[in-house]
């Protein structure tokens, strides 16, 4: 039975394009109170454009529809639970969007005297501070936009420290359950890849890792928890066989949310991490970013941060750029700002304990929807649930239907799927990752809808395979889009010349 | 905590549910060595009105209110009011990257929107959904550029952005992909063509020049692709800001666009979140970076798009990826896609000639009191100025007495433009502003 949802209209929208006719307004500019120059006099008639063409001329009340209309096709953490796993879809705090938009903040330009910025330096100092207290690391960089972008930098400050002791080395490992970001990441900081393999408890094979690291290896990307949710209870072992020889231990931390307040990456021999602010600290996701992704390091690793560096003497902040050691700048300015901001926001909503209940109901909602489903669904790995659980399709794929027909299928109950196929080291991973801003009545709703597909996979299982059947736009063929790509609209005539 | 929606009833019935009595259970299988014990170090728990209050307190503490006129990459410009409302709405504003196409019509419409205006504002074949800003498309696109030719050493003007060019220096570094500058013309600002003559060869992957450049000088993009693909090498264009693009002729002898469109709905922020945006021939594509939206239909024929030519991405290809990027920019995107619906063909034309209209009046007042332009190079919005014996801080110090930004200084990036300023005008400037901050340029 389906109960979270009943259908309800949606209203069809063209393209902009198709919207478009020549001499409608949105805007209006005031008058110029300069006198007017002529393009083409000031930058010579061959630098001006005659004009832009195809771009969109629509009226005011139609972009409000064209958007509006748009967003209803979308669903949102703000519409119910979002499990995708991996990514922490947590309640976005509505203050975090506020404060960012303070004009003092919103409006502070990055070059702007550094006596007049004072405010925007202490969003980054203070927010520094917290986040070496959660992670119990010694210094952080604020720099990086992602969570690629900070393993990206965390890598090169390893190569920069290694480089440093006269050797970069060759290697970086990764187990098989990594993020896809983790390899291609070591790879553009010009490491190869070895991928390390998972035991049969989904994490980190002690022994192989005892084989692959010799002076080759920079460094191991882990992920702890790791992405099937299980805490690597080994690390402070995997930290010492790295070190040993040399080598760096590298953590992803998109699985914050299950640590903060409770253990520290710091304190397990973490050498450095990445955060995602737009994870375990609540900033929204927009579709897609900005997010952010602060790196955190221990002490040997601080000299090669990006440039510049927040001092303070006397209570006054100032950048600093001498760093003869620093790997560089890995953006320009001061990093994701406003994202910053809302993060912060959301520490001083919680404080140190609100964070600690945050990181326990977190793990409460994820074991208690692992409980709910697990007589349903094959657990590939039966070690505790941190934040998230992960389980395979194995016995529904023997009624042929997969996760991502299972995944579809939640949609008709009215729940945005789980991470789909992920990790690789499960066969039809179903990643459940609910946070800890969902009620107990939601995560009932969602159980509920996981074991009445359970059921439908084995009474009708076409139904799944072909779902969703109540969306707005049913099953999207992702393999024409791929074959003839599409990528940007085309007026009518145009499409018909590339036809001919 | 008021963002946990549950009762503690709620909770004790979920942890007996588990068969625990505590939530400490839910920990008691982590090592004890790995354990925190004590609280965090962060202080409890605050109200809204407290938050409220500490950013305000901290936003009086930066410049506010101050006529400004900064530009140097980040640009103000005036924001039409709608853009907000739209782009935080809960639909946008708290979905995931839309892998389930089905219920992420929305924001897939829009990054097509997106891709589209892109294209058609560059004169490019193909856009991406995103970078993550300007600086860091950059070295994506020198990447990008490196596997399409398999050379190596990128040429970049040293008229881009100082803090790109740092950024691409960070990355080539390690990419074992050598980076060279190139001159600039002391007279015009453009680029000194000799100087690239003379460091292109047969190993340059691309070149790389932006226009309007950091001197807010319109380059000759066609003469440098001219004698770059002359070398098989590429070209690669950055901008900076957008609005130029209203009404300057796109680099379509580019074979790579990238740049930066925090002009478009995006306040200076302090510097971020802003969006990168790389474009490219059609021929180019799969060798592109980030994310791609592609139209289709589904499985009853009505128009649908989907995230598509993902091979070339890291979820799917790994070490072997075009880019580690994940996360983009989506939200931005979506505010300049908003923008540019706004203002439309005719109004980016209109904006693009009040911004040229606003910088060269100011030009002219600080060249009437004394101050003098550097470079002879057409300019759109920004310009360099050299101070007429009184010096560029001491113009800046009058100027903020005045409660005035002044522009930027450059001899933090340009050692031998000692007394210059870059200063920018925009549309929100206005005439009495500039007046007063050219007053300041007198001896
Ligand atoms: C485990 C893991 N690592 C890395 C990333 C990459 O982070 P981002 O998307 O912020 O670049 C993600 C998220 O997508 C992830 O889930």
């Amino acid at each position: 039975m389906i109960r979270k949802v009943r259908s309800h209209q949606t209203q069809n929208e063209p393209l902009l394009f198709e919207r478009s006719s020549p001499g409608k307004k949105g805007y209006q500019l005031p008058p110029l109170d300069v006198p007017g120059v002529a393009p083409a006099e000031a930058l010579g008639v061959a630098n001006v454009r005659r004009e832009i063409e195809g771009f969109p001329e629509v009226s005011e009340v139609e972009i409000i529809r064209h958007f509006t209309r748009l967003s209803t096709w979308n669903y949102a953490i703000d519409l119910g639970l979002y499990p995708l796993g991996s990514c922490t879809m947590k309640y976005n705090p509505r203050l975090n969007e506020f404060v960012a938009r303070i004009e003092g903040l919103a409006q502070a330009h990055p070059y702007q005297p550094e006596e007049l910025a004072q405010g925007a330096m202490r969003v980054q100092v203070q927010l520094e501070q917290y986040l070496r207290e959660t992670t119990g690391m010694d210094e952080v960089t604020l720099q990086p936009a992602a969570g690629a972008h900070g393993e990206q930098t965390g890598i090169l400050l390893i190569r920069a420290y290694l480089e440093a002791q006269g050797d970069a080395r060759r290697k970086v490992l990764i187990p098989d359950s990594a993020h896809g970001t983790n390899p291609a990441t070591a790879a553009i900081a010009g490491y190869e890849v070895e991928e390390i393999k998972s035991n049969d408890q989904g994490m980190i094979d002690l022994e192989a890792l005892e084989r692959a690291v010799d002076d080759s290896v920079a460094a191991l990307m882990v992920t702890n928890p790791n992405t099937v949710g299980i805490f690597e209870k080994d690390i402070a072992m995997v930290a010492e066989i790295l070190h040993t020889r040399g080598a760096q231990l590298y953590m992803d931390g998109a699985n914050m949310n299950a640590l903060v307040g409770i253990a520290r990456p710091g304190d397990f021999g973490v050498d450095v991490m990445h955060l995602n602010l737009h994870k375990t600290f609540s900033t929204p996701h927009g579709g897609g970013g900005p997010g952010a992704g602060p790196v955190a390091v221990k002490k040997h690793l601080a000299p090669h941060l990006p440039v510049p560096r927040i001092e303070e003497s006397n209570g006054i902040l100032r950048y600093c750029y001498d760093r003869e050691l620093s790997i560089g700048r890995v953006r320009a300015y001061f990093g994701n700002f406003g994202v910053l901001v809302r993060a912060l926001a959301y520490i001083l909503a919680h404080g140190g304990d609100g964070l600690r209940n945050a990181t326990i109901d977190a793990v409460l909602n994820a074991n208690y929807i692992r409980m709910g489903i697990e007589d349903r669904y094959e657990l590939p790995y039966k070690a505790p649930s941190m934040h998230e659980c992960v389980f395979s399709d194995d016995r529904q794929a023997r009624s042929g239907v997969r996760t991502g027909d299972i995944a579809k299928r939640l949609i008709d109950y009215g729940f945005h799927p789980y991470t789909v196929s992920f990790p690789l080291i499960v066969r039809g991973a179903l990643m459940i990752e609910p946070t800890e801003t969902e009620s107990k009545q939601e995560l009932d709703l969602f159980i509920d809808a996981l074991r009445s597909i359970a059921d439908e996979v084995e009474s009708d299982p076409e139904l799944v395979r072909s779902a969703p059947h109540t969306t707005r736009t049913k099953r999207v063929d992702e393999t024409r889009a791929a074959r003839r790509p599409v990528l940007h609209w085309k007026a009518p005539e145009e499409e018909k010349q590339a036809a001919d | 905590m008021r963002y946990l929606p549950k009762s503690p009833e709620e909770r004790r019935q979920m942890l007996a549910a588990l068969g625990m009595g505590s939530a400490e259970e839910l920990f008691s299988h982590l090592p004890a060595d790995v354990r925190l014990d004590r609280p965090l170090d962060i202080p409890s728990g605050k109200s809204e009105y407290e938050i409220v209050q500490y950013f305000n307190g901290l936003a009086a503490q930066n410049a506010n209110g101050y006529p400004s006129f900064l530009g140097a990459g980040v640009y103000r410009h005036f924001r039409p009011v709608v853009v907000d409302p739209l782009a935080t709405r809960s639909e946008f504003l708290t979905a995931y990257t839309p892998y389930q196409a089905e219920i992420s019509q929305g924001v897939l419409t829009t990054i097509f929107e997106f891709q589209t205006m892109v294209t058609q504002l560059t004169g490019m074949d193909v856009a991406n959904a995103s970078m993550y800003d300007g600086s860091t498309a950059v070295p994506e696109a020198g990447m990008m550029a490196a596997r399409i030719t398999r050379r190596d050493k990128l040429l970049v003007a040293r008229t881009v952005h100082p803090e790109y060019r740092e950024v691409l220096n960070t990355y080539g570094r390690h990419q074992t992909l050598p980076v060279e500058t190139v001159a600039y013309d002391a007279e015009s600002g453009q680029l000194d063509f000799d100087d690239l003559d003379a460091k292109l060869d047969h190993e340059t992957a691309a070149v790389i020049v932006q226009s309007p450049n950091f001197f807010g000088v319109v380059d000759k993009t066609r003469e440098a692709a001219e004698l770059a693909h002359r070398y098989g090498a590429l070209l690669v264009v950055i901008f900076t800001e957008a609005v130029s693009l209203g009404l300057l002729e796109p680099a379509c002898e580019a074979d790579i666009v990238a740049g930066e469109m925090q002009s478009f709905a995006h306040p200076p922020s302090y510097g971020g979140p802003f969006v990168g945006v790389l474009a490219t021939r059609q021929k180019y594509v799969r060798q592109m970076p980030g994310r791609l939206v592609g139209e289709t239909v589904d499985s009853e024929g009505n128009r649908a798009f989907c995230l598509t030519l993902a091979t070339r991405e890291q979820h799917i290809r790994r070490a072997k990826a075009t880019s580690n990027i994940c996360t983009n920019q989506a939200l931005i995107a979506l505010m300049a896609t908003i923008y540019m619906s706004v203002f439309g063909k005719q109004g980016l034309r209109e904006l693009a000639e009040q911004n040229l209209s606003k910088a060269h009046y100011l030009a002219d007042e600080i060249g009437r009191n004394g101050g003098q332009r550097v470079f002879s190079g057409p300019f759109f919005n920004e310009f360099v100025v050299r101070t007429n014996g009184v010096g560029a801080a001491e113009v800046n110090r009058r100027a903020l007495d005045e409660k005035i930004v002044g522009g930027l200084p450059l001899k933090k990036f340009y050692p031998e433009l000692q007394d210059a300023l870059l200063v920018c005008a925009t549309e929100v400037n206005n005439r009495d502003e500039m007046d007063r901050y050219a007053a300041q340029f007198s001896g």
